[in-house]
């Protein structure tokens, strides 16, 4: 125990000496210095693609006032520990540690660096010296829901999941019950291909979809390839995952969901700058920014169109939620009544479809 | 549950497509078998050819060309090995995840300007008429040249093995180095070429995954099609018609299993996905009787005066 | 014309010298890398090889070291044994998350119960698991004949099939909200593979790992199972007349490293990463069949490959933050270096002699 207690001061100390003990930086260094740590690589074109702009958003916004460092494919467990320790000893200000497996890591170093903050990206662990954020992505979702409600012949869409975990379970309730509110034959085919990343293998999964006579593919996966095999298909309906991959607009991508960090990121760096930083759990949606709605293409009629930025609208300046009753979920029993919608505790944590999906969630 | 939501000409069509990389890698890889040289690099030939065919692609306008610079490209990164291993000597499997580690790094290196882009996109072979036959015009007639080129390889690799001196002189190498050796061929030379064959091979089947059926460039988007060419080669028994088999039997699979999920089927995801591991070494189990089937100098390092 | 001619007997001196000559290279080609890449080569260098040892902050990082080095070493010294004797499991990295799932998986059967039997029965578990899954390539060899290299090659899939389906699923932390992944085990102390010393990295996967290159090393100078292991692998006909058991051997080598990966994962589950989650493997098992060999399947030599390994990572992560070197070019940097090594060893075992040779 001593020698644990001597390390901790040690760490804390060092960390004194590079002079980051204060918020207010009086005492000599200039520079804001920034961590991000990195699940993927900055070229995977997603996820990490998305955070690093942010990233240079924010050395865009402060210019020469900050100092942004990153590592990216960092393992979670000990290697994540490790680098974010690195990173706090070198000196960062605040550190964004973006991927959920980093939450215990990350917890773990705050404890030895009181004076550091650290931002955890969806997780729900927090300290006094730890924030979390996440976005509501499911707010885009419904968005496209009524997007592909509203278009599709078929009346089957299909969906491409990675794991089934809240997070994507979340987007499949969200864009199904829009989808329904528009058209009630609609139907959703769901496809898990287990797997965080795989192009290839996303390829496959939109192909086999769209034989089954989907002719709107929704994807929680990150990379183009669901793009490619709609065009080649001709007469299919995308929307782009993560980046806008306008790439592939005005058809078959007609909107996309764009994961935008920059405003946060600005705003924490900022907070962390003037000193009234403060541990808090953001879980910011289209209102804030922080969820993007690619621009809707013209190859979508104009009264859905209105429709679907009308939605947009409601959905951001909070006059509607995503998930407002009476909804009842797959197996019947009641989720939400007339007017109710869902707390936050109950979407972080979803592990049910709603009434009309069919199927069931695999484990 | 619906299962006549599975169109089996389209489903048939999908994985001839989804097999393509995996042949040329397989097929590749083969041939430097048969050679007597184990090379694990192909995960690392298969992401430099598919970096190297997409900038080519993108550069140019011309995705043929891009085939082209992916072969290179493989054949290129393949040289290091058959450096490491024929002329330093060193142990073939550590040479092998050496050049896998690498073409990673060299990869992620080259492609840092190319993400997010797409690709000019090589059109299907327009067959006309055949291509309107009923059941068999889809299945066959609605593909581009390089998925064509790939069963041509096949062909070409078995008839060169079977009927041509040259694949005589390869076998040889490959059963026993010394023997050839005493008979006056130059054992480190056709080996080279070998390994120059399979990375040229290795590269179009990243190629194809860069520029078809993804298409797109992100690091490491090969994403272990390369392991799976290394189990498919012994999966074949070296055998190279039996490679065109595996493969689709392999990309069959991942389609299947897609198919059912599609069709609502309530399947274990996991458990289908062990499958053709699983169904590789009980093949391998089948055809340990077959004593004959594995080059006999496999992994075995050469060296002229020993 | 250069050519090759082998020498009686591996040299000692270039064993010794060309590991240095493969680091100075690396260090060299390394830099011009860096350099092209618009960054100081000798910052660069230091970086990653100074500063992890005697830089500012190496009372962090050498602890780090065996965190990191532990692993590779534990799982080398056991594959490095078949390899000696021509046996080639590359599957450790699947015996590693066997070895992870069972030794978690018996730790979490325990929650929330007290007791001080509980790490023991994780640590016999997770040295099970790894161990009955190198059995299987070992008893089909055995039987079969079958190629223990894809045999074992295979089983790494299904072995990470087998995780994802754990962690989705069975092992999945019921207090998670949903999350994939199990408890935390470093939050249950029974089943916590924690430092000894805390703050020194020491847990007990390092003392798992010293013992092993100890053991590794009386076994093959002293025991007689040593003997027929590098006689195998010399001359394998030699050995059956000399009276080797193949298939004994064949058990023993597979049984060995099978047993020591899945100790790996174990103590790395417990301890450094502390759950079960899709993406717990990093690699460790392909990772460590370089480090043998890098080793030159000699104990000592695995147990510095181990830690050269980890250094680069380390160094690598730190070249990352401070120099804005992208990961890419950190594992061209790791290749590199593993290419030299592998290359200058042939001055190991060869002499390098001009003019024209005259044997056919």
């Amino acid at each position: 125990m001593g020698i644990y207690m001597k390390l901790t001061t040690l760490l804390a100390s060092a960390a004194v000496a590079l002079g980051l003990a204060t918020t207010g930086y009086a005492d000599g260094h200039e520079k804001t210095k920034v961590g991000f740590v990195y699940v993927g690589p900055i070229g995977d074109g997603g996820w990490t693609y998305e955070h690093d702009k942010g990233r240079l958003a924010v050395e865009a916004e402060y210019g020469d006032k900050v100092e942004t460092v990153f590592v990216e494919s960092v393992a979670e467990g000990p290697d994540s520990e490790r680098v974010m320790t690195q990173m706090a000893l070198d000196g960062a200000d605040v550190i964004f540690t973006t991927s959920f497996g980093y939450m215990d890591p990350t917890i773990n170093v705050a404890a030895k660096f009181p004076d550091v903050k650290f931002e955890h990206a969806t997780g729900y662990k927090r300290a006094d010296n730890v924030s979390t954020y996440s976005a509501r992505f499911y707010e885009g979702r419904a968005i496209q829901g009524h997007i592909a409600g509203s278009m599709t012949k078929s009346n089957i869409i299909g969906y491409i999941g990675s794991y089934p975990i809240p997070e994507v379970i979340r987007g499949i309730n969200s864009a199904f019950i829009h989808a329904r509110k528009v058209n009630p034959d609609v139907e959703f085919k769901i496809v898990w291909a287990y797997t965080w990343f795989d192009p290839a293998k996303e390829a496959d999964a939109a192909k086999v979809l769209i034989e089954q006579g989907a002719d709107v593919v929704l994807q929680h996966t990150d990379s183009t390839a669901p793009q490619a095999a709609a065009q080649e298909a001709g007469n299919v309906v995308t929307f782009g995952q993560a980046s806008d991959m306008g790439q592939y607009a005005p058809f078959p991508r007609v909107s996309s969901i764009i994961d935008d960090w920059a405003p946060y990121y600005i705003a924490r760096v900022g907070a962390v700058m003037d000193g009234t930083w403060e541990s808090t759990d953001t879980w910011d949606g289209i209102g804030a920014g922080m969820v993007g709605i690619g621009e809707i293409s013209d190859a979508v009629p104009a009264e859905v169109k209105e429709q679907a930025l009308a939605l947009k609208a409601s959905l951001a300046d909070g006059s509607y939620h995503a998930f407002t009753g009476p909804l009842k979920k797959q197996d019947g029993s009641d989720f939400l009544a007339e007017g109710e919608t869902a707390d936050d505790g109950t979407l972080a944590g979803m592990n049910f479809y709603v009434e009309g999906i069919e199927g069931d969630i695999p484990n | 549950m619906d299962l006549s939501a599975i169109n089996p000409i389209l489903f048939v069509a999908g994985f001839l497509v989804a097999a393509t990389p995996l042949i040329f890698a397989a097929l590749g890889e083969l041939v430097v078998e048969k050679s007597g040289t184990l090379n694990l690099g192909v995960e690392g030939m298969m992401i430099t050819g598919a970096i190297c065919g997409f900038a080519t692609a993108v550069e140019t306008g011309s995705p043929l060309l891009g085939f082209a610079a992916a072969a290179v490209g493989g054949a290129l990164l393949s040289l290091l090995f058959a450096f490491l291993t024929q002329i330093a000597l060193a142990n073939q499997v550590a040479s092998g995840l050496a050049l896998t580690l690498f073409g990673l790094g060299l990869s992620a290196l080259l492609g840092q300007s190319y993400v997010g882009i797409k690709p000019p996109r090589l059109p299907d072979i327009n067959f006309g008429p055949l291509a309107d036959i009923p059941v068999i015009g889809p299945i066959l007639f609605t593909h581009d040249i390089i998925l064509y080129l790939g069963v041509a390889l096949v062909a070409g690799v078995w008839a060169t093995l079977k009927f041509t001196r040259a694949g005589l002189i390869l076998r040889a190498v490959g059963e026993s180095h010394d023997a050839a050796h005493a008979l006056g061929y130059k054992v480190v030379r056709i080996r080279t070429l070998a390994i120059m064959f399979g990375g040229a091979c290795a590269g179009l089947g990243g190629a194809y995954i860069s520029l078809i059926r993804v298409p797109q460039w992100t690091e490491g988007m090969t994403a272990g099609v390369g392991w799976i060419a290394l189990a498919l080669v012994v999966f074949a028994s070296w055998k190279p018609w039996r490679l065109l088999l595996g493969a689709y039997l392999f990309g069959g699979i991942t389609q299947l299993q897609l198919n059912l999920q599609g069709a609502g089927v309530a399947i274990p995801v996991e458990y289908l996905a062990m499958s053709p591991y699983l169904i590789t070494i009980i093949v391998l189990v089948i055809l340990s009787r077959d004593k004959s089937a594995a080059p006999a100098c496999l992994g075995r390092t050469f060296h002229a005066s020993s | 014309m250069i050519r090759l001619e082998k020498r009686p007997q591996p040299s000692r001196a270039f064993s010794l010298a060309t590991p240095v000559l493969a680091v100075l290279a690396t260090m060299f080609f390394g830099g011009l890398l860096f350099a092209a890449l618009g960054k100081d080569p000798f910052i660069a260098i230091k970086t990653i090889f100074w500063d992890p040892l005697f830089g500012e902050f190496a009372f962090f990082y050498r602890p780090q070291l065996l965190i990191k080095g532990a692993p590779l070493v534990l799982i080398a010294i056991g594959l490095s044994l078949g390899f000696k004797a021509g046996i080639w499991n590359i599957g450790a990295e699947g015996q590693y998350i066997m070895g992870a799932l069972f030794g978690a998986g018996m730790g979490l059967a325990f929650y929330p119960a007290e007791g001080f039997y509980i790490f023991p029965l994780m640590v016999l578990a997770g040295a099970f698991g790894g161990w009955i899954w190198a059995m299987i390539p070992a008893l089909l060899k055995v039987r079969f004949g079958t190629n223990e290299i894809l045999v074992s090659l295979m089983l790494v899939y299904v072995a990470e099939q087998f995780l994802a389906s754990m962690s989705l699923g069975l092992l999945k932390n019921p207090e998670g909200f949903g999350f994939p992944g199990s408890r935390n085990l470093q939050q249950y102390a029974p089943a916590h593979n924690a430092d000894l010393i805390a703050g020194t990295g020491m847990h007990w996967g390092v003392v798992a790992a010293m013992i092993a290159v100890i053991f590794a090393y009386v076994l093959l100078t002293k025991h007689r199972l040593g003997f027929a292991i590098r006689v195998t692998g010399e001359a394998p006909r030699a050995a059956r007349f000399s009276g080797v058991n193949p298939t004994r051997l064949v058990l023993f080598c597979l049984g060995t490293s099978g047993l020591l990966a899945g100790l790996a994962g174990m103590f790395e589950i417990s301890g450094p990463a502390g759950q079960v989650t899709i993406d717990f493997n990093v690699g460790y098992g392909f990772t460590a069949i370089i480090v043998a060999f890098l080793g030159r399947l000699h104990p000592i030599g695995i147990l510095l490959a181990g830690l050269l390994m980890a250094l680069t990572y380390i160094g690598g992560d730190i070249a990352q933050s401070k120099l804005g070197l992208p990961a890419a070019a950190i594992q061209v940097f790791q290749g590199m270096l593993l290419f030299f090594l592998l290359a200058l060893d042939v001055l190991t075992n060869y002499r390098l002699r001009m003019g024209r040779t005259e044997v056919a």
